[in-house]
């Protein structure tokens, strides 16, 4: 455990959170690992968890009738896998596959949910960070739909 | 019309050495130098002359080590760049240059050195990279972020490969899609930026790409810590003459063709980005 909560400490998604809440994660965390082109999860599998990448590289792409596996997005150390565990319906989106060796650390979605529930404080500091992190690649998706070195003339 | 003027605006005849397609809508070519010996410095642009169709601003993007030959890196955007894609080996093409202020590479020795291009930004860095690569131990650490549309679009694919092999250059490449069999990374190039260790007190960072890509990379510089004068930034504008001399490139006070393409960001920070330029 003290191992998680070291790992979970110099992760840069919980920077400056308070002890006490580190703790509770610390509780439902578990060190995983992925083989090269191992897939992590499938679209409409039950979300409940969040990776925390610590060595390696993910690639979260989507599949399409005649173009096969499409990468929309790849993930790297200080990354965060996953946040269909906070919303309903609890479902994966989108497929997730190891390109390299990938080492993460995995925190239990219906733990933390059941936790964020009694304690708020706990909830709005999940939220507060989740949420950034769906603005930021809410952001960079913008960017990449708006094929910026593309022919414009 | 005074003899220097005259002279900077008279391009002279040089005969294509090759010619390389490097992807659908890119290529590359290599001229014989008008004169023996020429020199330009990382950074700089040349007019190149399409007899008969018109002239247009390229970065020079070869080894400012070699004067053997020019080398420019053209992307098919409009009807000039679209008609040199039929140009082909001993064809002629009219050069004017080199214009244009520089990537300071000398004055940055000592120091830890982040490129970041997008799409054929890649182009007008490609030469300060080589002139490091070249005098390699006189640099700290060197960084290089690119970023494309797909794979297919990636330019200079072999060089990437050697440079990939090398231990001294820390190289990320990104698409912003990909289909199956890829392994690179997929997201636009600022996804890269917080995956990146940098000294802010030894960084020097030298962007080239869309506006729009810089913009959003310098807010991610500026996270790391990176101050205004430790950026350079390739600005691109309506250039014509290549001496300061029409206006037609005019960006505030400046000329991007004389006292650009290169800024230092806080040279230009209070126009970049604004709509009535």
């Amino acid at each position: 455990m003290d191992n998680s909560k070291k790992t979970l400490e110099l992760h840069p998604f919980f920077e400056g959170m308070d002890p006490d809440l580190l703790e509770v994660m610390v509780c439902c965390a578990c060190h995983q690992e992925y083989q090269p082109g191992q897939f992590i999860y499938r679209e409409g599998d039950d979300a409940n968890q969040a990776l925390l990448i610590l060595e390696g590289k993910v690639s979260v792409e989507i599949f399409a009738t005649q173009r096969g596996s499409l990468g929309i997005q790849t993930l790297g150390p200080g990354d965060i896998l996953g946040w269909s565990w906070l919303f309903p319906p609890f479902k994966r989106r989108f497929d997730a596959r190891a390109i390299e060796l990938t080492r993460a650390v995995a925190l239990d979605g219906n733990f933390l949910r059941q936790k964020a529930d009694e304690n708020h404080r706990l909830g709005y500091e999940l939220l507060r960070r989740f949420s950034r992190l769906v603005v930021e690649r809410l952001q960079a998706t913008r960017l990449q739909l708006l094929d910026i070195y593309g022919k414009h003339v | 019309m005074n003899a220097l003027i005259r002279d900077q605006m008279s391009p002279a005849a040089c005969v294509i050495q090759r010619f390389k397609k490097e992807t659908q809508d890119t290529f590359t070519i290599e001229l014989s130098p008008p004169v023996e010996g020429s020199s330009f410095h990382p950074g700089q642009f040349n007019m190149l002359y399409m007899y008969g169709v018109g002239e247009v601003p390229i970065s020079i993007s070869g080894d400012p080590g070699d004067t053997d030959r020019i080398i420019h890196t053209i992307r098919a955007y409009g009807a000039v760049t679209s008609r040199m894609m039929t140009l082909k080996k001993q064809d002629m093409i009219g050069v004017r240059g080199p214009f244009g202020s520089h990537w300071p590479v000398e004055d940055l020795a000592g120091r830890d050195i982040l490129f970041v291009a997008g799409g054929i930004g890649i182009a007008p860095l490609r030469p300060a990279l080589f002139h490091i690569l070249n005098n390699r131990a006189r640099y700290g650490k060197v960084l290089l972020l690119y970023g494309e549309r797909t794979p297919g679009d990636l330019i200079y694919r072999n060089q990437i490969e050697r440079w990939r092999g090398r231990f001294d250059l820390e190289l990320e490449v990104t698409v912003d899609s990909a289909r199956e069999g890829w392994r690179g990374n997929v997201g636009v190039v600022t996804t890269l930026m917080p995956r990146i260790v940098l000294d802010p007190s030894n960084t020097f960072a030298m962007l080239c790409g869309p506006e729009i890509m810089m913009h959003y990379t310098l807010q991610e510089l500026m996270k790391k810590g990176l101050k205004d004068d430790q950026i350079y930034i390739s600005m691109e504008r309506n250039m014509r003459c290549g001496i300061g001399f029409c206006g037609h490139c005019q960006l505030g006070t400046a000329f991007v063709c004389k006292d650009g393409p290169v800024f230092l960001l806080s040279q230009v920070k209070h126009l970049f980005r604004k709509r009535e330029l």
